[in-house]
């Protein structure tokens, strides 16, 4: 940790700085530059510049092979899309077989592709055809049906005119005769179309028929009940069956112009009955053999999918990651004389012997006659922040980081936030029973945590699953805080001792007002469960928690603004130390570090003082005697001696710091101007030592408005963050008040009834408002109002939070990445 | 006039305009447009496109690409945005909507009616068509033979009846016939389209009162440079002139006598919007005159983007779609016929 940051202040603490990072620079020979670059993505530790930044994806070095892994990712696609289609599942990866090589993938790609889009053409086109025998078969039915009913209707009428002819006026008949003496002659004339149209097309297709031979025709359409599977698309679709009658070659034309135009597929029909059974029986023959045929060409490609399916998870692995390699492999800058690669990238100091062994290796394994060169640059660029963390650290790692990812090295809150954290949402959620409840649940996610990391969850499942070991924190923490709170889903329990009170008198008819009387020793752990259901509960509570709430909140920033200390001292500014974290100090200390110590001194001496007139009347008469609310000897004289030190320490706070900044800079700026010759060795150091501010312009304007606003910010901070913290005694109440009302107004209630039904009916909603109410939305309350007591009162002293986080180029990312 | 659009003018088109906002983002820049440039084959192309909004339509391609399949791809692109936009409008913004189809619906009438005539394949024609003025029994334009016959069977049922209600002759079809049909229903269209902005009122009227008008201005140019020299007359030529723009009533009279092309630009440089248009070109020029006025509208498109609640965005969205898949065309065709110096001759920058 000393040979970089330079701070020797501290211990290594892996989780308290980040990684001391450096950038290199690898100097690879062209024919071992693949190769390196996947054992260090194996290796996950090196974040690779972009050295082309300024080039076209196409113009860089290794376009073409992205190019092919692109299309082999197709290929891969296709198969996907195939498999998914025929139901075929790709078999899990058992054993890595990493030495498979590219090309033979490519070409073997490219044969079954070929292979497998044969198949396909040569299936749709049987399939064409038994569709199309399939539409011809439905209108040979339907036509048929059509022609016999038709047949039938005719003879009927028939018969009905010449019963008609019986009855009717003589003036009539020979008009009837006449028309159908016409009929019968055109009638041979008469030629028809029969065939399917889409249903949805099937009524503008009438009318344009009707239109186009200005109402010269017959048509007459009967609905397929099942839907048909059209041979164009290969897609179901409803359809109608249509017969045309039409007179004359031009209209024949025109009609079969529309039917090309609506998509309306013709089949010939006889009307000859003995003929449309030979043809029905002659297509089911042909359907029945097609069929067959099918099957076969199906299974044979099932079987094809089926050797996919077999290796298609290696491929999609190994396209992957030669498209990570090769799009990595794009962003080295080619050496001048085109023989070898160069990187540069970040990596974290520890990792350096693991990425020498890594180059070495690969330059034995692709036999290359020189070695890859590692080299550590120095430069004046802010590295990126890199944290190693666990399973169980990164949760509550990544708390921190959606608030801001730390800069380089600076101090992480983190390490305090994986107890205060946890600690803090249980001083909202004290309820030993709904902390088992919690902890019950995410035992489960704990235990089954193998299981449940390797599938893929629910959006809000997923983020219960990556928080577990918080989860499991937070419940711990409220069963402590729930039994020193004394509720069990809101019942104390006398668990440690019998209660220290008990009545004045046997019939215990004081109780409410008089009070009881103390008969043995204090309560041992907690809360006395006598206070339960009293009528001075809530005031003691209120009292307690309210007090507590300022002590935690007062010890909590104090720890923040010992943060910046450590910070100071590890960036060696001392201007930090004396005119940030002393100041600040000295003003939270002596206005609210006083009253935490009044609280405290009132607690142990059981004084009656009023604490709020105290503090209100230390600002608005600090001369004024204190009378009756007197806590210590020389209160008065104590009192204005703090008044002053925070009266002074704000002016320390606010105008020292810009002007000696000022004169830093200006001493660094002569320096520079007059010995040019040492400037490269020393400007070094101070960019090391004290961050990237050497070469930036000073505007002492910006500067100094800057620290006013800081001060400000922390002077009126002190005051609205320790009422911020009261929050932790509100949420308290709100709960406690609120799982009560669900025990007394819902299960006492229902158990009041004496009946079974209802007291069913009290437990039902009793356990939904637990769940929902109590343990779902009062946890996501006082998780959130825990983030922000973290986020803003305990972060804004001390962290800066503008770093960002290192992305080393790494296969598991690669591996895991979906469309 | 304005109204309170502001006030109630989200309530149904605020998420549609903040859909288009965000294709207009999407929308090829500058930048993109150089990288194109530098391409070697069709491949180039569509691994750049890759990175675009495009990406996800053209990745399942195989290699051997054509230019017909990146356009086609492209313009899928568009006709989805299109389709997604117009599912979730209401009225009057559905209406408006569809108001932008019509033009490309008269295309396609025009294309199938010539195709028909010149015994091209239906299926093949139908292929050409642009997928947005696409209707149902659009294949049976082919059953035609003259223009009430056009209109009787098949166009009565479009949105373009109103529109043929000056053009119905019992004449046959022929080539000159079908420009004429075109250009009267085009002139029809705009003033239904422009007519319609004006009922909308507020920011909509104002701005595509002005894109309408560049656009028949635009016509009564081109119009008159193809006419020169036909055997349309005057009267004739003057009558497929739309009735508003800035060349309205005056223009068209001048630009209804002239002869050749420099009486065109003599009519034109009077008016100071076109002025520049034509200062840019040497006399006696047309070839680039298209490109000029394609700069010019993409300028006036853009322009769209700068006020909000109003409907010309989505006009302007698709029209700047439109070009840019004209843009991709000529490179993708230059670079595919090793013409890559004639690339900047058509190309038009956006952003």
């Amino acid at each position: 940790m000393g040979e970089s940051g330079g701070g020797g202040c501290c211990p290594p603490m892996d989780l308290m700085r980040s990684e001391p990072m450096q950038l290199v620079q690898l100097i690879v020979p062209m024919e071992s530059a693949h190769l390196t670059v996947s054992y260090l993505g194996d290796l996950g530790l090196v974040q690779f510049k972009d050295l082309n930044s300024d080039k076209s994806p196409f113009q860089r070095t290794y376009a073409a092979q992205i190019k092919r892994c692109g299309e082999m990712a197709r290929k891969i696609r296709f198969f996907k899309d195939q498999m998914s289609k025929a139901g075929v599942l790709a078999k899990e990866m058992l054993e890595k077989e990493n030495d498979i090589d590219l090309d033979d993938v490519e070409v073997k790609l490219g044969e079954l592709e070929a292979e497998l889009v044969e198949i396909n053409a040569n299936n749709d086109k049987l399939q064409r055809s038994y569709n199309e025998l399939m539409e011809y078969k439905l209108v040979l039915q339907k036509a048929g049906e059509f022609f016999s009913s038709a047949h039938r209707s005719a003879t009927a009428q028939q018969r009905e005119t010449e019963s008609q002819h019986g009855g009717e006026d003589l003036l009539e008949s020979p008009l009837l005769q006449e028309e159908k003496s016409i009929d019968s002659t055109k009638q041979v004339k008469l030629g028809f179309l029969t065939g399917l149209v889409p249903r949805e097309k099937s009524m503008v297709f009438e009318r344009i028929l009707f239109r186009a031979t200005r109402g010269n025709i017959f048509i007459r359409q009967t609905v397929i009940e099942d839907p048909v599977i059209d041979p164009n698309s290969g897609e179901k679709a409803e359809k109608n069956v249509f017969v045309v009658f039409y007179s004359g070659e031009r209209a024949k034309s025109k009609i079969l112009k529309i039917c090309e135009a609506f998509g309306a597929n013709r089949y010939p029909f006889s009307e000859d009955l003995g003929k449309q059974a030979q043809m029905i029986t002659e297509v089911s023959g042909r359907l029945a053999e097609l069929k067959t045929t099918i099957d076969a060409g199906l299974g044979q490609r099932n079987i094809l999918l089926q050797t996919i399916g077999d290796k298609f998870e290696l491929w999609n692995l190994k396209v992957r990651k030669e498209k990570a390699i090769y799009h990595t492999l794009n962003m080295l800058s080619l050496d001048v004389t085109k023989k070898c690669l160069v990187a540069e990238g970040w990596s974290p100091v520890f990792a350096s012997k693991e990425i020498q062994d890594a180059l070495q290796r690969a330059a034995v394994d692709s036999n290359s006659q020189v070695g890859s060169i590692f080299q550590v640059l120095r430069t004046k660029e802010l590295p990126p922040t890199y944290f190693r963390t666990n399973k169980f650290t990164s949760a509550i790692q990544e708390i921190v980081d959606a608030y801001g990812v730390a800069k380089y090295q600076e101090a992480n809150p983190g390490v305090f936030t994986i107890v205060t954290f946890p600690f803090l949402f249980a001083v909202m959620f004290g309820d030993w029973g709904h902390g088992i409840c919690l902890l019950l649940a995410t035992m489960y996610l704990i235990l089954r945590e193998k299981k449940l990391s390797s599938q893929k969850l629910g959006d809000i499942m997923e983020m219960a699953f990556g928080g577990r070991y918080v989860i499991m924190m937070m419940s711990l923490f409220s069963i402590y805080t729930g039994l020193i709170y004394n509720e069990f889903f809101s019942i104390p329990y006398p668990l440690f001792a019998t209660s220290a009170y008990d009545c004045r008198d046997a019939s215990c008819s004081e109780a409410t007002t008089i009070g009881l009387i103390k008969v043995r020793d204090t309560y041992p752990f907690g809360l006395d469960p006598v206070w339960h259901g009293t009528r001075s509960e809530l005031p003691f509570l209120n009292s307690l928690k309210m007090k507590m709430s300022i002590l935690l909140g007062v010890s909590q920033m104090n720890l923040g603004i010992i943060m910046s200390y450590f910070n100071a001292r590890f960036f060696k500014s001392s201007v930090n130390i004396w005119f940030q974290f002393i100041p600040q100090m000295i003003f939270l200390n002596s206005l609210f570090g006083y009253l935490s110590v009044l609280i405290i001194i009132k607690w142990c001496t059981g004084s009656q003082a009023d604490l709020y007139h105290v503090m209100i009347y230390m600002f608005l008469s600090p001369t004024d005697e204190l009378g009756e609310n007197q806590l210590f000897p020389h209160q008065k004289t104590v009192q204005l001696a703090l008044l002053f030190l925070a009266l002074v320490s704000v002016p320390c706070m606010l105008l020292p710091k810009p002007f000696i900044l000022k004169k830093q800079h200006e001493a660094r700026h002569q320096g520079q101007s007059y010995a040019p010759l040492d400037e490269t060795d020393e400007s070094l150091h101070v960019e090391t030592s004290g961050g990237s501010h050497g070469h930036e312009e000073f505007e002492f304007s910006e500067i100094f408005v800057h620290q006013l606003i800081h001060t400000i910010e922390f002077v009126l901070g002190a005051v609205s963050n320790t009422a911020s913290y009261l929050r932790l005694w509100a949420l308290s109440l709100a709960h406690s008040e609120l799982s009560s009302v669900f025990y007394e107004k819902v299960l006492l209630l229902a158990w009041g009834y004496n009946n079974v039904l209802i007291l069913i009916v009290g437990i039902i909603v009793f356990i939904f408002a637990t769940v929902g109410v109590l343990l779902v939305m009062e946890t996501l309350s006082a998780f959130l109002h825990a983030l922000r007591l973290h986020w803003v009162e305990f972060q804004n002293k001390f962290y800066e939070g503008d770093g960002y986080k290192f992305a080393p180029f790494t296969f598991i990312l690669a591996a895991n990445e979906d469309e | 006039m304005y109204g309170f659009e502001a006030l109630t003018f989200n309530i149904h088109g605020g998420y549609l305009e903040a859909i288009v906002r965000g294709h207009r983002a999407g929308l090829l820049t500058t930048a993109d447009y150089n990288n194109l440039c530098q391409c070697e084959n069709l491949d180039d192309i569509k691994m750049h496109l890759s990175a675009t909004k495009y990406g996800s339509y053209l990745q399942n391609e195989p290699s051997p690409l054509h230019t017909t399949t990146i356009v086609e791809k492209c313009t899928l692109k568009l006709v989805d945005d299109y389709k997604h936009m117009l599912c979730q409008a209401t009225e009057p913004m559905s209406t408006f909507l569809e108001y932008i189809r019509y033009g490309h619906m008269i295309d396609n009438v025009v294309l199938i009616v010539t195709g028909t005539l010149h015994e091209r394949d239906v299926q093949e024609l139908i292929e050409k068509c642009h997928p947005l003025g696409m209707f149902d029994s659009i294949a049976t334009l082919a059953v035609a033979q003259n223009m009430r016959e056009l209109y009787r069977l098949v166009l009565v049922d479009t949105p373009l009846a109103p529109y043929f209600s000056e053009c119905l002759t019992s004449e046959d079809l022929d080539d000159m016939n079908i420009e004429i049909m075109r250009n009267t229903l085009y002139k029809a269209y705009l003033e239904d389209f422009y007519k319609f902005c004006q009922k909308l009122g507020g920011a909509t009227s104002e701005i595509m009162s002005d894109l309408l008008a560049f656009e028949a201005d635009r016509r009564a140019v081109n119009i008159t440079i193809n006419s020169i020299g036909t055997e349309l007359t005057r009267e004739d030529r003057k009558k497929l002139y739309s009735n508003f723009g800035l060349l309205y009533p005056y223009g068209h009279e001048e630009l209804a006598i002239c002869e050749d092309i420099d009486q065109v630009r003599g009519v034109m440089e009077k008016y100071p919007p076109y002025q520049a248009i034509f200062s840019k070109m040497s006399y006696g020029e047309s070839q680039m005159l298209d490109k000029a006025f394609y700069e010019e509208e993409v300028r006036r498109l853009c322009l769209a983007f700068e006020q909000q609640f109003h409907y010309a965005v989505f006009f302007a969205y698709m029209r700047l779609r439109e070009q840019e898949i004209r843009n991709l065309m000529w490179i993708s065709e230059c670079v595919a016929q090793n013409q890559k110096s004639r690339i900047h001759d058509s190309v038009v920058y956006m952003f």
